[in-house]
């Protein structure tokens, strides 16, 4: 068995390839949190009186949580304390880009997202996937717009949409999940710079898929991003997300919302590829992941789908829900999650069954490997209201070497007979005689590692729109490995 | 130049000494059987061929093709040619047969700086040696093994030989768990295979095997060394007699 260890050991060399810096100016806010910071936050955005108050609303009641519980502490995880005042809460590019033209955006942008692999010129993207692109606190470009307006679909930056579509802003801000929903949440509402906002009108089917492209460059910033889907009755839309940062020392605080609200017969696919800065292997600076992400199945016969690929940050704390209220609704939740070196995770769903007939299906794939710690933590709830529901659970684990750890927390509340739950779980290793058949066969010890782990998330990535599948593999492979082209 | 020269090998599994001093020559177009006892070291010999890194080896030399086997790790003795077909195959859930028989096959080629074949080139190749070993075609996208049944397992390792065509095929114990069909089935994958260019090793328990594929050669192996060697009649005299008097009662047997 030594043996086995000793090459996934060597494996566990890790290269994080998108860990550069782009020079640039930028605006930034000083240091800290209060009022003021809030407000200069808000005014920066030009945003209408209601945002301000809203925010002030949230920054209250965090305060409030921070002094009389802290950050929450139930997960199985160890984090270092957070300086929430050491964090400059807004930084943006200098040259304020105009939001129509990619002419203006600064060419040194552009050329990271190029590097990164997301050309944001429309020519040069995949034909079929809209981007907008984050950078820091504020979204630089959003591509494809025009094509889709004559839909009648909005794809915009959040900023942009508090300005052009109040209305809808006002409606569905905060309703999935209120600024009181937890701790990051409000820290989220207080301090939130920009996002993605989508709309798809009644009965349209979103031609292409939508994308947003998160990136943190500056140091010592946090980055607070706000996105907000509504997909009116009868639509359909697909939406990716992927994120990374530069290899700094620090700790870097991302807390993200994401909000979906699904009406009569529509359907939203989300699909997350993952990549922060892990941290080094001695588990010095990346990024803490702390994200709150929820889904409203608010109509009936409507579907919600969340798909995540999670193979950065130091620390991952996230759990993409579903709150299937309208009759006969179904949620989705397929993960995979990797941690190496000193990575730890804590992460799983909550699918709360409201309305009658309503469906969930949830499947994780968890991977450790070097010092790794995986948790699995999900929670299905089934309220006496939900006639008839149902629950498919399947909860794996891999385990590489032998320093890494796997944990499960099922939460499993029935609250109606007519319910019916399956709940599968397994745990497994990769085993000296498994690596040997594939090297017997011609395979070096790392391909045949990778081969051996995609074939576990086989049934995630399957979920995963054909290009991010490609690469959500790829990233998997690296991140195992070190370097595979 | 002989295909495989095993010296005065010696080999341990955590600390205990399994191979004891063993010797043995193939050439290539020959089919050798090496039969004995439980625990006599078949499956071991297998497995130090196979580059196992389980299995220490402590003394002794091996070449193959003229190069020093005991240098290679498994990969590159596959590479090299070295195919074993295992006595418990492994399951790999998730990914398909055919896939994982083309990445093997385009590991070797690339070794050899060869192109990589493609599903197309190679997708016809592997249905109609499927055909030869009567293997349903449900399973070129099921995952390697999984839920294969014992017969199909073996025959999917004959399959899998027959795609990468080796110079050296070592067969553990391959008529284990197969009933008298299946085992018809996997003779005939193997006979279709033998040529002047290949050698096979054919490790067994019993000689009901060598009914359907004939040695050239014949070895007891008790204790750690070859105790005797002879043609197939050997096989059927062992058939009548077991392993028979123990190693002090028969003069050191000699490389075939």
């Amino acid at each position: 068995m030594s043996s086995t260890v000793d090459t996934i050991r060597g494996l566990a060399e890790q290269d994080y390839k998108w860990g550069f810096i782009t020079d640039i100016d930028e605006d930034r806010v000083p240091k800290g949190l209060n009022e003021d910071i809030v407000r200069l936050i808000s005014a920066r955005k030009g945003e209408p009186e209601f945002m301000l108050e809203w925010r002030l609303n949230a920054l209250r009641h965090w305060f409030r949580m921070a002094k009389e519980e802290g950050a929450p502490t139930w997960a199985n995880l160890t984090i270092a304390p957070i300086d929430y005042q050491n964090i400059s809460y807004y930084s943006a590019p200098k040259k304020k880009p105009q939001l129509d033209s990619l002419d203006q955006v600064d060419p040194e942008i552009l050329r990271t997202y190029e590097k990164l692999g997301i050309p944001l010129n429309e020519q040069k993207l995949f034909s079929g996937v809209a981007v907008d692109a984050v950078f820091d606190s504020v979204s630089v470009a959003t591509t494809f717009k025009g094509k889709l307006a004559e839909m009648g679909v909005i794809f915009c930056s959040f900023s942009e949409a508090v300005q052009k579509h109040p209305d809808l802003i006002k409606k569905y801000l905060g309703s999935v999940v209120p600024h009181t929903d937890n701790f990051y949440a409000a820290l989220n509402a207080a301090v939130f710079t920009d996002g993605s906002f989508v709309y798809v009108p009644k009965g349209v089917r979103c031609p292409m898929e939508l994308s947003t492209y998160f990136r943190i460059n500056a140091a010592e910033t946090g980055q607070f991003e706000r996105t907000l889907i509504v997909a009116d009755e009868g639509a359909y839309v697909s939406y990716l997300e992927g994120c990374t940062a530069p290899i700094r020392d620090e700790n870097q605080l991302h807390a993200a919302v994401v909000e979906l609200i699904a009406l009569d017969n529509a359907q939203i696919k989300y699909s997350t590829v993952q990549n922060w800065y892990p941290g080094d292997k001695e588990g010095r600076g990346g990024i803490y992941n702390f994200v709150t992400k929820r889904g409203k199945c608010l109509g009936v016969n409507s579907k919600i789908s969340w798909t995540q690929v999670e193979t950065g940050s130091a620390i991952t704390w996230k759990y993409p829900s579903c709150i299937l209220q309208g009759d006969n609704s179904v949620g989705e939740f397929y993960s995979v999650a990797l941690t190496n070196n000193r990575q730890q995770a804590d992460t799983g769903t909550k699918m709360i069954h409201i309305g009658k007939n309503t469906r969930s299906t949830i499947v994780s794939k968890g991977i450790s490997a070097g010092y790794g710690q995986n948790t699995y933590r999900g929670q299905v709830k089934i309220l006496k209201s939900a006639t008839g529901a149902r629950n498919y659970t399947q909860c794996d684990s891999l385990l590489i070497g032998d320093r890494c750890g796997a944990h499960t927390f099922p939460y499993i509340e029935v609250r109606n007979a007519t319910a019916r739950m399956e709940h599968e779980a397994s745990t497994s290793k990769i085993g000296e005689n498994q690596l040997f058949y594939l090297r017997q066969r011609g395979l070096t010890a790392e391909n045949a590692v990778s081969m051996i782990v995609n074939g576990f998330c086989k049934t995630v990535f399957k979920e995963l729109p054909m290009e991010f599948a490609v690469e959500a593999q790829k990233l998997l492979g690296v991140s195992l490995e070190g370097s595979v082209g | 130049m002989a295909l495989l020269e095993i010296q005065d090998l010696h080999a341990s599994v955590e600390g205990h000494e399994i191979l004891k001093g063993l010797n043995l020559t193939l050439n290539a177009g020959e089919v050798h059987s090496i039969m004995g006892p439980n625990g006599s070291g078949k499956s071991t010999l297998a497995a130090v061929l196979a580059r196992r890194e389980t299995y220490e080896v402590t003394r002794g030399r091996v070449l193959f093709n003229g190069k020093d086997l005991l240098e290679m790790k498994p990969e590159d003795a596959a590479c090299e040619g070295v195919f074993l077909a295992f006595q418990y195959p492994v399951e790999i859930p998730g990914i398909g047969n055919a896939y994982f028989v083309r990445s093997a096959m385009n590991a070797i080629r690339k070794f050899h700086g060869q192109d990589e074949l493609d599903a197309m080139d190679f997708l016809p190749l592997y249905k109609e040696r499927m055909k030869i070993l009567e293997m349903d075609d449900k399973l070129v996208n099921r995952s390697v093994n999984e839920g294969f049944s014992g017969g199909e397992k073996k025959r999917n390792e004959i399959l899998q030989m027959a795609m990468l065509e080796p110079k050296l095929a070592i067969l553990d114990e391959t008529d284990s768990g197969l009933d008298i069909d299946a085992l018809r089935i996997v003779a005939k994958g193997v006979n279709a295979m033998r040529g002047p260019d290949r050698a096979f090793l054919v490790i067994t328990h019993y000689q009901r095997l060598l009914d359907y594929i004939t040695p050239d050669f014949v070895h007891v192996l008790v204790d750690g060394k070859i105790v005797r060697s002879g043609g197939p009649e050997l096989a059927l005299e062992l058939e009548d007699t077991g392993y028979g008097p123990s190693e002090a009662d028969v003069p050191q047997a000699l490389p075939a």
